[in-house]
């Protein structure tokens, strides 16, 4: 209970694609962070790493990054 | 400072003395008048509250979740359609548990369409959580309008109040009232101090939702903070006694159940007139009591099966039909005597209805049944005045 | 542009992809966290605050499906009684806004509260399964409206809601899409800074409704302003102060793109239909000035 405490549920268990980002490739554009509707593509040490804790595998972040820089595979569980 | 004024001001000078934060208006006959009263007060600065004429009475209760989920003491008045159209969020803020007081001038239910007096609107909506207290006269209403809001805002209660007094009888009655002194009622009814509110500094989330397992627990908190305004009435009352000097009884009050034979059990302004007929028939060597019932909601059990425990029959006279059933106050009624003891027959009585008049004929013709009763009831619910020759 | 701490959390219950969160996290962002979030039933409602949890770090109330205008009125009744300096925001979708609410929110915007009023259009009752609301543009398939033998959907026009608030004289009224942040982020700071009620009508994908992949939510909600379907402007004052510039794609490129449409091209009538929608997108572009030159 409180504040955020959605945060307990662990989301990232409803997905069946992960992404992986080429951070190689990242122009750092920020519109993957923007857009993620779970917020959780958060900057960490300069690079944006998706926390797949929560990460519900919907692929926008894929879709929109214009370095293509994104890729979504099937995640082996 | 004993006036002579309209009921309605009564109650909008009552509602100032509790210095609301928030009064929210919307009109309906018969209570315009007491926001009409109060928005005066407003604009001669004599009642600092934010003042908000709204597009319904849904809105003019919803304006006072927001204003209750903030912390502050927030008022509205209502009456039938009014009441009716509010009922979803009648729900909302007895659930949100939220002390807001409303004054309901106990209104008729369209169709028929029907601006007088009678207590369908507020009977009808029993089940929704609110504490529900009747008042016999002008004078109750405006003392009941501080006891609601005490009890209110009690932490073990936080449960809505409605105040009902009958629309026109008492809404637009001009009777003598003592005025209540604004200092006094400071020192009955100390400010709302909420435990929970919306406050950036500590964010807090109202009104989620709740599956099933966590949504009987509410209902069972609920119900149990009106067991325990059973027990906060009653002195709530007597506290104010000893500051204004005036009581009214606390759950219930009793005219003439020393030795009465059978009883009459009423809510509302008719208690005024079957006190008169009830010295009638009491010169004429029929021994019949009264039983007020001031808390309806909470239903006063105990003390019901206390006071009419001696009689040997029960009339309820009441302002509402539960259409398909009977009454709901008559139906209650019985539901408290039946695990007991106690086989008292109950007769129930249909009166008042859309504004007709409840003569002291009318109540002899009752109380004359309710003693014939004590034999085996006849009929065990009936209209009484009916006008059969326009059937 | 984003905050490090983001003032609605992860955990919540709304679907993979789903547009409103962003819409939400994005709108907070521009606030900050001096706001109180009013919010009625609806998807955000019941995904965001499933008892005991809640993804709210700002103070949030949910009261009914049709009085979250009413219920912020009393809320800022109160923070302006107290001199308070936050902010009421209304975050709705369009069932409540266009239809149950209207009354409420009516009143609301005649009053002038200084309240800040999101509207994420999603363009159908959403939460109860994909209905029609008075949100729902022409021939579009829900599932009170449906694609049939006789029928091609939604028979109605989409209500023009930002015309009725600019009529109650709301000071400042924009539209605004997921799929440009940078423009719904200056807007929500417009608003939060106006002394007075706004109205922002954000354009927000539905998947399950609208029936297309997760992914492409975003997509959708550019190719529908870049279309001129959706319109993005600014009313302030009662006049038409600023407008979103688009090269217009054709309708075709929007339809084609989600499930709810799609009917259109196999029915009879269809042809005719795309036309119609095509010739509310061209009156768009005429009356706002959209085309860039």
């Amino acid at each position: 209970m409180g504040p955020g405490s959605t945060q307990v549920t662990k989301t990232g268990a409803w997905r069946t694609f992960v992404p992986v980002v080429d951070q190689k490739r990242c122009s750092k554009c920020s519109l993957c962070e923007i857009y993620c509707p779970e917020g959780c593509i958060r900057r960490v040490e300069g690079m944006f790493i998706p926390d797949l804790d929560y990460c519900k595998g919907c692929s926008i972040c894929a879709h929109e990054c214009p370095r293509k820089a994104i890729t979504m595979i099937l995640e082996e569980k | 400072m004993m006036k002579v004024v309209e009921g309605s001001y009564a109650i909008a000078q009552a509602v100032k003395c509790c210095d609301p934060d928030i009064v929210s208006a919307y009109p309906i006959t018969p209570q315009t008048h007491i926001v009409e009263d109060l928005s005066k007060m407003v604009a001669d600065g004599e009642l600092k509250a934010e003042f908000l004429t709204v597009d319904s009475e849904f809105t003019a209760l919803s304006v006072l979740v927001g204003s209750s989920a903030m912390g502050a003491r927030s008022y509205s008045s209502t009456t039938s359609q009014g009441l009716a159209l509010m009922y979803e969020v009648l729900y909302n803020v007895s659930g949100l548990r939220m002390p807001i007081v409303m004054t309901v001038a106990n209104r008729a239910m369209g169709a028929p369409l029907n601006i007088w007096n009678d207590q369908q609107d507020a009977v009808g909506a029993r089940d929704c959580g609110w504490i529900q207290l009747y008042a016999e006269n002008v004078q109750e209403a405006m003392d009941l309008t501080p006891q609601a809001y005490k009890l209110a805002e009690d932490p073990d209660i936080l449960t809505p109040v409605m105040v009902c007094m009958d629309g026109f009888i008492l809404t637009h009655v001009y009777e003598p009232v003592e005025f209540l002194d604004h200092d006094k009622v400071k020192q009955f009814l100390p400010p709302f101090k909420p435990k929970v509110t919306l406050d950036p500094a500590h964010p807090v989330t109202i009104g989620a939702f709740a599956d099933p397992s966590y949504f009987t627990e509410y209902r069972y908190l609920q119900q149990e903070a009106q067991k325990k305004a059973l027990g906060k009435i009653g002195p709530i009352a007597k506290e104010f006694n000893e500051i204004f000097g005036r009581y009214y009884g606390g759950l219930i009050d009793t005219y003439r159940m020393d030795g009465a034979d059978a009883a009459i059990v009423t809510m509302g302004s008719v208690v005024g007139t079957i006190k008169d007929a009830l010295d009638e028939m009491w010169a004429e060597g029929k021994k019949v009591g009264l039983v007020k019932v001031r808390s309806y909601r909470p239903f006063p059990v105990k003390a019901l099966r206390d006071a009419l425990k001696d009689v040997s029959s029960i009339a309820v006279i009441e302002k509402d039909v539960s259409i398909g059933n009977e009454a709901g106050l008559t139906t209650d009624l019985k539901s408290a005597f039946y695990n007991t003891g106690m086989k008292t027959p109950i007769i129930g009585f249909a009166a008042g209805l859309g504004g007709r008049d409840i003569t002291i004929q009318d109540i002899k013709r009752a109380g004359t049944k309710a003693l014939a009763a004590a034999r085996g009831p006849e009929e065990e619910f009936e209209f009484l005045t009916l006008r059969k020759e326009i059937l | 542009m984003i905050q490090e701490q983001p003032l609605f959390a992860p955990g919540h219950r709304a679907c993979a992809g789903c547009s409103m969160p962003t819409v939400v996290r994005l709108v907070l962002d521009a606030t900050g966290p001096n706001v109180i979030v009013v919010s009625p039933t609806g998807c955000l409602e019941v995904t965001s605050t499933p008892f005991p949890e809640s993804a709210w770090k700002v103070p949030w109330l949910h009261s009914l499906f049709e009085n979250a205008s009413a219920v912020a009125s009393g809320v800022e009744a109160i923070l302006k009684r107290r001199c308070q300096d936050t902010k009421v925001v209304v975050i709705g979708g369009d069932g409540s806004t266009f239809d149950i609410g209207m009354g409420s929110n009516s009143g609301m915007f005649e009053r002038g509260h200084d309240i800040m009023y999101v509207c994420y259009d999603n363009e159908a009752y959403m939460n109860t399964g994909v209905q029609r609301s008075g949100s729902t543009p022409f021939c579009v398939h829900t599932t009170t409206t449906p694609s049939g033998k006789q029928s091609l959907g939604n028979p109605k026009p989409k209500k023009d809601m930002p015309a009725i608030a600019v009529a109650h004289r709301v000071p400042y009224v924009a539209t605004a899409s997921v799929a440009f942040p940078v423009d719904l982020r200056r807007k929500v700071k417009r608003a939060a800074e106006l002394r007075g009620t706004s109205y922002l009508q954000i354009n927000a994908p539905c998947i399950t409704g609208w029936t297309f992949d997760s992914g492409a939510t975003i997509e959708l909600s550019r190719l529908a302003v870049e279309t001129g379907i959706y319109p993005l402007f600014e009313f302030v004052n009662g006049k038409l102060a600023d407008v979103k510039k688009i090269r217009p794609r054709p309708i075709t490129d929007y339809l084609n793109a989600q499930g709810r449409y799609k009917h259109l091209f196999k029915a009879p009538g269809g042809k005719e239909a795309i036309a119609a929608i095509q010739a509310i997108a061209d009156e768009n572009i005429a009356k706002f000035g959209l085309a860039q030159e």
